[in-house]
């Protein structure tokens, strides 16, 4: 009886580990904090350089975009970060970014990750839980 | 058709969309904004609408988001053993809520009893987007839901002695309209996309054998489903099936299947390839009708 409780107890811990694990699973699929700061300082660049999105970054400290950004994506994808910049909404408040501005975006860092080896399926899945951010994104 | 009168026909159509576009720039209307995400109009199903290759989907046709507009040309063509289905036409996209469209579509016989038959049908579509976003609302579980219809006009037989008209195989009507209702989710925690449409129909072999007929002369729902998957964002592949009503003495209808991959490789242009079954058609050859189905879409 006694190592039957303790077969159990093993298994809670083990299960409790695994699911832990699958909580940050898609934190490692895009290759942990290394691939997300490669991913982030391969995306700056590129809305840079896209002229439709280009001017919504002009005068932005683009160091701490970096940060908040690295910080945003590990948080979201389950990773061992908390979010610590200013609510969506607030930030893009001002900006009038309407649908193209936002795909805009996204089409970017698909690329961005699709230059960092991520796997569509990956990036996908990130996709989707930064999608419910147009609400708060789109104003115009 | 020969390729000259094709052309003849598309000509025509790519001249009113090089208007449009040149148009909105000289005018100062909102230009075509190019803004929608690779992939999410769709491709051009064989009666003209945005959406799979044998069904609408809810998406609205076209780059052009909920700001602006887009517009394509499609092109497709059917071959099976013994019957060959040719598809063109032009789509429009209203600021991603109203879908127009206007196809012509050519049925031939090659072999046996219905070799060089032909049959022609005109088709208008309209398509309204009535809620939910099926790329944003990740987090909702209501699909983006549009409601369509379709006016057909069969323009004619020939090709098959003592018959010009499908009414003389049975049809109880040589025009009609289909009436449908669309919902698609894309699932992209899945990288899956998820569609159902519901269609009200008379038409027999999507209307090229006319409406109604012995059998039955009222309007039936018929189910209609793809699911596909997105193996990248520049290809998309997966699997159709609709359903079909058997309204005529001459054919005992038999629902379509296929098989499809559609490749995008920019916002300008989409080939899909498909193998298509479409059951045997007509009493007069038993045949079950496989093949190949190739499509290109272009414009903006």
């Amino acid at each position: 009886m006694q190592s039957f409780r303790t077969l159990i107890a093993l298994l809670l811990a083990v299960g409790s580990l695994h699911a832990f694990a699958a909580d940050d699973a898609l934190y490692q699929d895009l290759g942990g904090g290394a691939g997300i700061r490669r991913i982030v300082a391969d995306l700056l660049p590129a809305v840079q350089a896209d002229a439709r999105i280009s001017a919504s970054f002009d005068g932005v400290d683009l160091e701490h975009l970096a940060e908040k950004l690295e910080e945003q994506f590990c948080d979201v994808a389950g990773g061992p970060c908390k979010y610590s910049g200013k609510d969506m909404q607030t930030i893009h408040e001002d900006l009038k970014l309407n649908h193209a501005h936002f795909n805009a975006l996204v089409e970017d860092l698909q690329l961005a990750m699709e230059r960092n080896g991520v796997p569509s399926r990956v990036q996908n899945r990130l996709l989707a839980r930064l999608a419910p951010m147009h609400r708060d994104v789109v104003t115009k | 058709m020969s390729l000259s009168s094709r052309l003849k026909t598309l000509f025509p159509a790519t001249l009113v969309l090089a208007l449009c576009a040149g148009a909105s720039q000289a005018a100062d209307l909102p230009s075509p904004d190019l803004g929608k995400l690779l992939a999410t109009g769709g491709v051009s199903q064989v009666e003209g609408a945005g959406g799979g290759g044998l069904t609408p989907w809810a998406l609205i046709t076209g780059y052009g988001t909920r700001d602006s507009y887009g517009a394509n040309l499609h092109a497709t063509a059917i071959r099976t053993q013994d019957y060959g289905l040719d598809s063109h036409g032009v789509a429009v996209g209203l600021a991603d809520r109203v879908e127009l469209s206007l196809a012509r579509q050519t049925f031939r016989g090659s072999d046996g009893a219905l070799d060089g038959l032909r049959i022609g049908q005109d088709i208008a579509g309209v398509k309204v987007r009535l809620a939910g976003d099926a790329v944003y609302e990740q987090d909702s579980w209501l699909p983006q839901i549009a409601v369509g219809a379709m006016a057909k006009r069969n323009t004619g037989v020939s090709g098959l002695a003592g018959v010009d008209n499908v009414k003389q195989l049975g049809a109880a009507s040589d025009h009609g309209v289909d009436i449908y209702l669309s919902a698609t989710r894309i699932l992209l925690d899945r990288s899956l996309l998820i569609n159902g449409t519901l269609r009200a129909t008379r038409a027999n072999q999507m209307g090229l054998l006319g409406f109604g007929g012995e059998r039955g002369n009222h309007y039936q729902p018929m189910l209609e489903g793809s699911v596909a998957y997105l193996f990248s964002r520049t290809v998309v592949g997966g699997v159709e099936y609709r359903m079909k009503p058997r309204n005529l003495a001459v054919d005992r209808e038999k629902d379509y299947y296929d098989v499809f991959v559609a490749w995008f490789p920019s916002k300008h242009v989409s080939l899909t390839a498909a193998w298509v079954a479409l059951g045997d058609i007509t009493v007069f050859n038993p045949t079950r009708q496989k093949g190949v189905y190739l499509s290109l879409q272009a414009g903006f």
